[in-house]
């Protein structure tokens, strides 16, 4: 058994696929589209949203028994308006380039509906390790998206992985460039990211019959 | 004229939901209808036109570096941008709490129609998007601001109106099956974005009016389409209850 009992685990698995935040609760889908031109930018989401869901999720659980429940979304937005400033910061210090090319979207990590969403729905009823394990689980679930998502387009897209250029060089026409391979800058634009998801929907709805819904 | 231009760059060029995705949490949620994606379309216009004003105030003479210059030259070295976010975001939840007891008190038939969108709205990226682009843009006067605010409500406004008519055609249509829903919706905006990045030459001039009249070619027989497929709903639905009597 060790450290997680079997429903604790649950907690984290579910949202992985079968519950997953972006792809069946539909939640948090705005940074999800906007960030994921480069793999790197959205691993650096994904890490962002994991350090606000998991703190964020124990805080709220911790102050549940004393949040008036008719101000309890503007104590909610303090909270994790406070940790997406200390993220913000963090950024600034030490991954510049970075906090430029996510620019506003950090900002707007208060606003995913993810977060709000998970402290409205588990934190506000459950203790902080299980809101803890729940915010973790679900941060995951949206990191798998954004992960996918980065990986396609940046491959894509420019050819390239975290910036390394592992199809070849496009210019010199090494690699798979030399038969003719052009990169399809499509990708790059902001309506792909839409299409990319709708195809992952799709893919996972084919497998898990149980998920399709009538129009 | 820059009135004008920030006008329509903030509706078309710009647009909230297909630039930059912002709303579309909401978007997605509250598109099965047309009525009341018109509902919330309006309430997001209102609290723009309220919030993004305000937040530039709120910028322009407290946050930015060397705002608080106003009090005296001694605060003149303050930088409060950090403050941004937090500031901001509890504007727009005061706000938005503040219109619906003020709707609630003067207007119940509009608190009717609005009332219960307005609580969504706290958590609508797209008006904190709205707030935090007006900083990052740098715009220049509370005109321009205000300006801005409506603008963007209204782009967003087009894009959930759009999507609801879509997605009430759509109904009739032979989707794959796990597509349906969610699936065709992301894939539709998807499009519809394309359709929109037209527009990206309409300020610059030149090529625009082609492009945009390719759009408008493309969209038409689309539109018939389902026009055609609903006509055949409907007279599948006839011939039914015919048999049926």
């Amino acid at each position: 058994m060790g450290l997680l009992s079997k429903k604790d685990t649950k907690l984290i698995t579910d949202p992985l696929a079968d519950n997953n935040p972006i792809t069946i609760q539909v939640l948090g889908i705005c940074s999800a589209l906007a960030i994921t031109a480069e793999l790197k930018a959205s691993i650096v989401m994904s890490i962002a949203v994991l350090f606000v869901l998991g703190v964020g999720n124990v805080v709220i659980s911790l102050m549940r028994n004393i949040i008036p429940s008719k101000i309890r979304i503007i104590v909610q937005l303090i909270v994790v308006a406070t940790l997406v400033i200390i993220v913000d910061l963090i950024l600034k210090a030490f991954a510049y380039e970075l906090s430029k090319t996510l620019s506003v979207f950090v900002g707007l990590i208060i606003t995913n509906c993810i977060i709000m969403g998970r402290f409205e729905a588990f934190a506000l009823a459950n203790g902080p390790w299980r809101s803890f394990l729940d915010g973790i689980g679900n941060s995951l679930g949206y990191a798998v998206i954004l992960i996918i998502v980065g990986f396609f387009r940046e491959l894509l897209g420019s050819g390239s992985l975290l910036g390394i250029k592992v199809l070849g060089d496009p210019i010199e026409k090494t690699g798979v460039y030399a038969f003719g391979y052009e990169n399809n800058g499509f990708m790059l634009l902001a309506p792909m990211a839409l299409i990319t998801v709708g195809i992952i929907i799709w893919v996972q709805r084919s497998r898990n019959e149980a998920l399709i819904e009538d129009n | 004229m820059e009135h004008l231009e920030l006008f329509f760059k903030s509706i078309f060029v710009d647009n909230m939901v297909f630039a930059t995705f912002l709303g579309m949490c909401s978007y997605l949620a509250v598109s099965k209808k047309v009525s009341t994606a018109v509902g919330l379309g309006a309430a997001v216009i209102f609290v723009m036109a309220i919030t993004v004003p305000l937040n530039w105030l709120l910028d322009t003479y407290i946050l930015k570096d060397g705002a608080l210059a106003w009090l005296g030259p001694e605060y003149a070295q303050y930088d409060l941008s950090f403050l941004s976010f937090i500031m901001f975001i509890a504007t727009i939840a005061t706000m938005v709490q503040l219109v619906e007891i003020i709707v609630e008190k003067f207007s119940p038939a509009l608190y009717n129609s609005l009332g219960i969108f307005l609580p969504l709205i706290a958590v609508n990226c797209a008006i904190l998007g709205g707030s935090l682009f007006m900083q990052s843009r740098e715009i220049q006067s509370l005109g321009l601001a205000f300006n801005y605010g409506i603008s963007s409500g209204i782009g967003w406004f087009l894009a959930i109106l759009a999507i609801a008519a879509i997605r009430e055609k759509i109904r009739y249509s032979n989707i794959p099956a796990p597509l349906r829903g969610l699936g065709i919706t992301f894939i539709i905006t998807g499009l519809m974005a394309i359709g929109f990045m037209s527009f990206g030459g309409m300020l610059t001039g030149g090529e625009a009016e082609e492009t945009t009249e390719q759009t408008v070619a493309t969209v038409a027989p689309s539109d018939k389409d389902t026009i055609e497929a609903t006509e055949d709903a409907i007279n599948l639905a006839k011939n039914e209850k015919e048999i049926k009597e």
